[in-house]
Order: C-alpha cells, then sequence, then structure tokens
C-alpha cells in the first residue's frame, strides 16, 4: 500500500458533481502528477459531505483544512502554496456568514462542530467505491457480530434496547417490527430496504446511499439474521443514479468477498440483495404501494392489516426499513443498545439526520441528537437567514408535515414534541422560509404536490385532494370566499380520516398547520384580496412611500417593466398599468419605501396617464394589423 | 477474490487503518518539514522523502508528516520540527536523508530527542 502524507477527500455527492467537483478532481490529479506529488498526497472522491451549498468542497488531512467552492482554477494555487509550501490557501476557506471571519479548520466551524455522526459517520471520510475503506472504519464487525456471536432474539433485544425508530417518517419501534416478522413462521421472508425518497427538500437518504452505500448493506444482512430472510431489495428511485451506481459497486464488492450470497463469512448464512429501480412516484414510499411496485404491479397502496411483517412482498413476511435506519444499525449491533440511546430523549433517542433547505445560510445535511431545539439547529448550524431577513416558519417533515412558526422554535425536535405542533419529524427535509413567503401559497404548492402524486385509488385522496387544491387555488387568486377556511379544516379532517394510506392520511397537514399558525393570512386573502407578502399576484399592490423614498434608484434598476419612474433626490413612483407584482422592488428596496398594499390600492393610486396612453395605442396598433 | 472470514476482516481493516487514522485526525506525532523557498532549495524534499520511506519499512501507522512554510531561520535549512503529543516539540536543523532517519528512529520511535542535530526544544506547541 501507498504511503501517503496527505488526503484530499473531495466532495463526489450530487450536489458537489453538479457543482463541478468531477472536473476539480481531473485537474488536481494532473497537477499532483505535473508536481511529482502523486504519491504523496491522496486524492479521495467521497460521498456527499453535507455543506452541499458550498460545493463542491474539500478537506485536506491531516491539518484538517477546509476549502469551499473550489474551481479549475484554484487548483494549481492550492497545489503550490499548500502541498508543497504547506500554506493553506486563506481565499478558500470557509467565511462565517455573519462576522465574515475566515474558519481554516472543519471542525471549528460551527455547521461541523455542533454535528454528531452516527448513521453519517463516515461521510465525507471514505471512498465510498472502495469496500475496504468501509471496513478500515468497522466495516461488516457487527455483520460477522451478529452472524457469528448472536441468536435472533440477541440481535431484536439490542435493537429494542436502542429505542430507534424507523428514520422514514412514523417513528414506529424498528426493534418491536423486526419482532413481530421473526416471530411469524415462514420459509421465504424478505428484507426491504426504502430508498424512495420523494420529499420535496429532502436528500437525507440519497446521501447515505451515495457516501456509505455499505452501512446499508450491513444494516439489512443484521435484519436479515433477526427475521429469518434470504432475500432482500433496494427500492431506490431512478431520479438517484449516483446512488444506484454505488450500491449496485457495493452490492458486486460484498458479493465477492462473500460478505453476501451463500454461506456468509463462513456461517451458513445466506442473503442475496438486489436493487430495485422505482418510476419516482411519491406513493411508492408507502410500504405497500413499494411492495406493490416491486412485484411488477402499479405502485398503490392496499388497506392494511394484514400488515408486511405477516404478509408483504408476494404475501411473504416482509420487513421494509428506510435507508437511515439500516445506517444506524451496525453500531447499535457494535457498541450496544445502551450506547445508542445514550443520545437523544427517553422516547426518541439517538440521532437524526435533517436536510437543511430554503431560506438559511447554511443549506445542507446534518445529523444532530434528537432533542435539539429548532432554533439551535436554524440559527447555530444553519447559520441564520440570509440577507439579514426575518425568519416566518419551517417546514417540517414534507407534503406529510407541516409549517412551525417562529413562537414554537423553541421546540426540541423529538417524534413527540414535533406532532404537538402539528408537523412530523418525517424524512428529515427542513424547509426554512423568511418573511418574503406567503403561507397560503405554502400551503397550495405542497398540496399540488399530494394532488399530483396521488395514485388515485382512494376518492378521499383522489378527489379531496384536488377540490382543496382548487379552493387554494381560488384564494389566491382572488376568488376567496367566507366560510372557506372552515370547509379548508372540514375537508382535511375528512380526508384524514378516510384515506386508505398515509400519502392521503397526511396530505392536509400543511393546510391545517398554516390555517392553524397563519390564519390571518388566509383571512386577509380572503376578506381583503391582500396578499401582505405580494407573493399572490392578483391579490396585491405595490406602491412606494414617498416620505421614506431616498430616491437611490435601487428599485427603478431592478424593474424588469420600467414602471418605476423618478429623477435623484425626487421620490420613485411606480406605474400601476405597467407593473407585474414581480416583486423585484420590494425585494431591492434597502428603505423599507416600497410597500404592498391591497388590490384596490390599484384603482386608489392615480394611474399614470401617459402609460395608458401608450397601452392603448399599442393595442390599436395590434387590432389594425389584423384587420389588414 | 477470496471469501473472507472473521478473521480476514479484521486484517484488512488493520491493513486499511493507516491511511484512515490520519483522516480521523488521530495520530501520537507529527513531523513537519519546513518547505520555504529556502527549504526546498536545500534539498527538503529529498529529506521528508527519505522520512516516507522510512516510515513506509516500518509499517508506522500514527505519525503525521506535514509540510509547513519557512521556519525563519533560512541558513539552517533544511530543517524539520518533531512534535510527540503532550512533549514539547523539537526542532532539528543542517538535516539531510541520514540525519532524518536517525531522528526517525531514536526520537519519533524511540522517544529520545537527538540532541547533537537540535537546535531548541519548546519553540512551538503541538496541535
Amino acid at each position: 500500500m501507498e504511503r501517503y502524507r496527505a488526503s484530499v477527500m473531495l466532495c463526489g455527492g450530487t450536489g458537489c458533481i453538479a457543482g463541478g467537483s468531477l472536473k476539480v478532481k481531473n485537474a488536481l490529479d494532473e497537477e499532483l502528477k505535473n508536481k511529482g506529488l502523486q504519491n504523496e498526497i491522496n486524492v479521495v472522491l467521497t460521498g456527499c459531505n453535507g455543506f452541499c451549498a458550498q460545493g463542491p468542497v474539500m478537506t485536506v488531512y491531516p491539518e484538517d483544512i477546509f476549502y469551499e467552492k473550489v474551481t479549475v482554477k484554484d487548483i494549481p494555487i492550492i497545489v503550490e502554496e499548500h502541498f508543497i509550501k504547506g500554506r493553506p490557501v486563506e481565499r478558500l476557506m470557509y467565511k462565517e456568514p455573519v462576522k465574515k471571519q475566515t474558519i481554516p479548520l472543519m471542525r471549528d466551524i460551527p455547521f461541523f462542530s455542533l454535528q454528531v455522526l452516527r448513521a453519517l459517520r463516515n461521510k465525507g471520510l471514505i471512498d465510498p467505491e472502495k469496500i475496504e475503506e468501509y471496513i478500515a472504519r468497522d466495516g461488516y464487525q457487527a455483520a460477522a457480530k451478529a452472524l457469528t456471536e448472536m441468536t435472533p432474539e440477541q440481535i431484536i433485544d439490542e435493537v429494542k434496547k436502542s429505542g430507534l425508530r424507523g428514520r422514514g417518517g412514523a417513528g414506529f419501534p424498528t426493534g418491536l417490527k423486526w419482532e413481530f416478522c421473526s416471530k411469524v413462521k415462514g420459509d421465504q421472508k424478505y428484507i426491504l430496504c426504502n430508498g424512495d425518497e420523494g420529499d420535496p427538500g429532502a436528500f437525507m437518504d440519497r446521501s447515505i446511499m451515495e457516501a456509505d452505500p455499505h452501512v446499508v448493506l450491513e444494516g439489512m444482512i443484521i435484519g436479515a439474521k433477526a427475521i429469518g430472510a434470504n432475500k432482500g431489495y433496494i427500492y431506490v428511485r431512478a431520479e438517484y443514479p449516483l446512488a444506484v451506481h454505488r450500491l449496485q459497486l457495493a452490492i458486486k464488492q460484498a458479493k465477492e468477498y462473500g460478505l453476501l450470497g451463500n454461506d456468509i463469512l463462513g456461517t451458513g448464512f445466506n442473503l442475496d440483495i438486489e436493487i430495485y429501480q422505482g418510476a419516482g412516484a411519491f406513493v411508492c414510499g408507502e410500504e405497500t404501494a413499494l411492495m406493490r411496485s416491486i412485484e411488477g404491479k402499479r405502485g398503490m397502496p392496499i388497506p392494511r392489516p394484514p400488515f408486511p411483517a405477516q404478509k408483504g412482498l408476494w404475501a411473504k413476511p416482509t420487513v421494509l426499513n428506510n435507508v437511515e435506519t439500516y445506517a444506524n444499525i451496525p453500531q447499535i449491533i457494535l457498541n450496544g443498545g445502551e450506547w445508542y440511546r445514550s443520545l437523544g430523549t427517553e422516547k426518541s433517542t439517538g440521532t437524526k439526520v435533517f436536510a437543511l433547505s430554503g431560506a438559511i445560510n447554511n443549506i445542507g445535511l446534518i445529523e444532530v441528537p434528537m432533542g435539539i431545539p429548532l432554533r439551535k439547529i436554524i440559527y447555530d448550524i444553519g447559520g441564520g437567514i440570509p440577507k439579514g431577513r426575518k425568519f416566518k416558519a419551517v417546514q417540517l417533515g414534507g407534503p406529510s408535515g407541516g409549517c412551525i412558526p417562529e413562537h414554537l422554535l423553541d421546540t426540541p425536535v423529538t417524534y413527540e414534541d414535533i406532532v404537538k405542533t402539528g408537523a412530523i419529524v418525517g424524512s428529515g427535509g427542513m424547509v426554512v422560509m423568511n418573511d418574503l413567503n406567503c403561507m397560503v401559497s405554502v400551503a397550495k404548492f405542497f398540496l399540488e404536490f399530494t394532488a399530483e402524486e396521488s395514485c388515485g385509488k382512494c376518492p378521499p385522496c383522489r378527489i379531496g385532494t384536488t377540490v382543496m387544491l382548487d379552493m387554494l387555488t381560488n384564494i389566491t387568486e382572488g376568488r376567496g370566499r367566507d366560510g372557506d377556511i372552515e370547509l379548508l379544516e372540514d375537508m382535511s379532517r375528512d380526508i384524514i380520516a378516510t384515506s386508505l394510506c398515509g400519502l392521503g392520511q397526511t396530505a392536509p397537514n400543511p393546510v391545517l398547520t398554516t390555517i392553524k399558525y397563519f390564519r390571518d393570512e388566509y383571512e386577509s386573502h380572503i376578506q381583503e384580496k391582500w396578499c401582505k407578502t405580494g407573493v399572490c399576484k392578483e391579490l396585491c399592490t405595490f406602491y412606494i412611500d414617498e416620505e421614506k423614498c431616498k430616491a437611490c434608484g435601487a428599485c427603478k434598476r431592478v424593474c424588469p417593466q420600467n414602471a418605476i419612474s423618478g429623477e435623484k433626490k425626487v421620490p420613485h413612483r411606480i406605474n400601476q398599468q405597467l407593473c407585474i407584482q414581480c416583486r423585484s422592488c420590494y425585494e431591492a428596496c434597502k428603505f423599507d419605501s416600497v410597500k404592498i398594499g391591497p388590490r384596490s390600492y390599484r384603482e386608489i393610486l392615480a394611474p399614470d396617464m401617459p402609460a395608458q396612453e401608450i397601452l392603448r395605442e399599442m393595442h390599436t396598433a395590434v387590432l389594425a394589423g389584423k384587420e389588414e | 477474490m477470496p471469501r473472507l472470514t472473521v478473521d480476514d476482516l479484521k486484517k484488512i481493516k488493520e491493513d486499511y487503518k493507516a491511511s484512515l487514522t490520519l483522516r480521523e485526525g488521530g495520530y501520537r506525532a507529527k513531523v513537519t518539514i519546513h518547505m520555504g523557498t529556502c527549504g526546498i532549495a536545500a534539498g527538503a524534499r529529498k529529506v521528508m522523502e527519505a522520512l516516507l520511506d522510512e516510515m513506509t519499512k516500518n509499517n508506522v501507522k500514527d505519525v503525521i508528516v506535514t509540510t509547513s512554510g519557512c521556519a525563519g531561520l533560512c541558513s539552517k535549512e533544511p530543517m524539520a520540527t518533531v512534535e510527540v503529543i503532550n512533549e514539547a516539540p523539537v526542532k532539528y536543523v543542517y538535516l539531510n536523508e541520514d540525519k532524518i532517519k536517525r531522528i526517525f528512529k531514536e526520537h519519533v520511535i524511540g522517544g529520545k530527542p537527538v540532541e547533537d542535530l537540535a537546535l531548541v526544544v519548546g519553540s512551538e506547541t503541538a496541535y
């Protein structure tokens, strides 16, 4: 083996690859070769590092220097300065968003230092395409222990002791699920992994599959031994090509080493794992629909009971767990259930992976102990809201979840506490919203998603979500009527109570939570025809408060319609005939002088005559052209 | 590819651990080769290569080798600083391949600073 003095861990997650990290790697390899350093510096393409918005990112060990937004042009400088002369390049280091401080070492960056890595313990540290690197980090040791030293009952006991709950969303105790299935008699059982991650704003499972595919296989091997399965499927949506590629490679390597297949590690235990590529339908993340999909049928749910533990895939006893759940299993077996529950709360143990996105400085992937307050995630790890804007809500749990407002930001992240707010922990998508977001439109966005993704099998979901979506569309376009809010609430309750599967049962949650916490926004949309954030174009009028206007011209420069007039030192005005409510001027104004009024203001504000005349003339000209 | 047994698994783990230890930040000692223009001109690169060679031969896994800029004493290059965790760093001067091998054997492995090659003790702190 080569002896390297330094390792460059370059992120090869989907985000960084999209940002050009493969080109960076080629340039780096070439430059190192040119300088004769190829045997001294080891370049490793890792899975997702987590700090996606700063990509492509790289960490240089042993110093632990973290570089962000690295381009091909930066490579000669990094090699010359850092690798030859030992002078890390400050320009490429992380800058703290608020104080603009440069933080050279990865372990000192709050985004990283406040995390506790368990499911993501190998992220950015190993080459996901080399099984040896996984093994060097205790990989497959837990599987060896489970296969050689433990009975199925002992494995299940350890998992139960850990308190691990399904990380896919519902939070069902994993050990209990395994126990049910292990007690069902049957010579053919299946172990399945759910990698069909479909929530908007979620990419936790993709990152694990890309950064550490072997941990998924190892978790499944242990689960298979516990329930007595000898065949497994990993269900991954085809939109995740890199995850599919790395899992395929991992399965191939594990088979070659005898860690999958017949007589694993000489213990007589057999397990085959295959990847099943789904077409990317949201409903196929639901367990019964996922199983139908693997059977080659249309992905539609079926009523439970019977539960999959008794009658699952091809009517055989089946256990389905989420990617992140499996990623926790090997360490529970190696370190014990007690160790696992040393973090988190009594009922929500261990850690949870979250994908931070939206209006937040540090967009990316994080893993934190359960019970951490939302505020700490958003402000300390996430670095707060960009451009000094105000926090408004955080959407948790995707289309099945809900919006949590500012006064509940101290809620600890546990399954129980989050449910009390009306949202759910879900699979861990966290979308942060600032004061520019209209909560009615947010509800509409999620309902659009669920209405489109509904499989259509049961009427409450198929028709209910469509009717609700129509109502929300009406409200956002100025056709809302009194009583709409109450009707939305009633329908939500009915859809939740009568839908067949989790998709319909949770689809109204975004509507319910936005009504609960932002009812005044619904009311002003319906009664005053006023969207105070200026998102709903039909429900707002932009105008300039002439007393506040400093005539700086910022609004005038960004207006795509040339609708703003005004010279230096003269307060500006918006021509209502030309304004298309794009909100650019509102976002550009630094003096809070662009105001958003209700729709009726348009008639009150004196229309600028010249523009009106121009429009009339244009109209006449067009008509004249047609006549000719 | 041979089918693995549990013992094979442990062996692979040991073999690959070296490259990973460095990434996890766990190490017992650190050798910094000073590579300013002066250092490189005086042959610091050869000194480092000799050290890396020696480490490979001896299968040492918990020592990191790193480079830094000019240490400020250009006339005494090539220089190196050896930092054993929890002990004062030692700076060596006028190095060549044989001297660094001796330092490696006596100080890094043996734990006893090579006094006749050392310039000063305790001028930098280990992190």
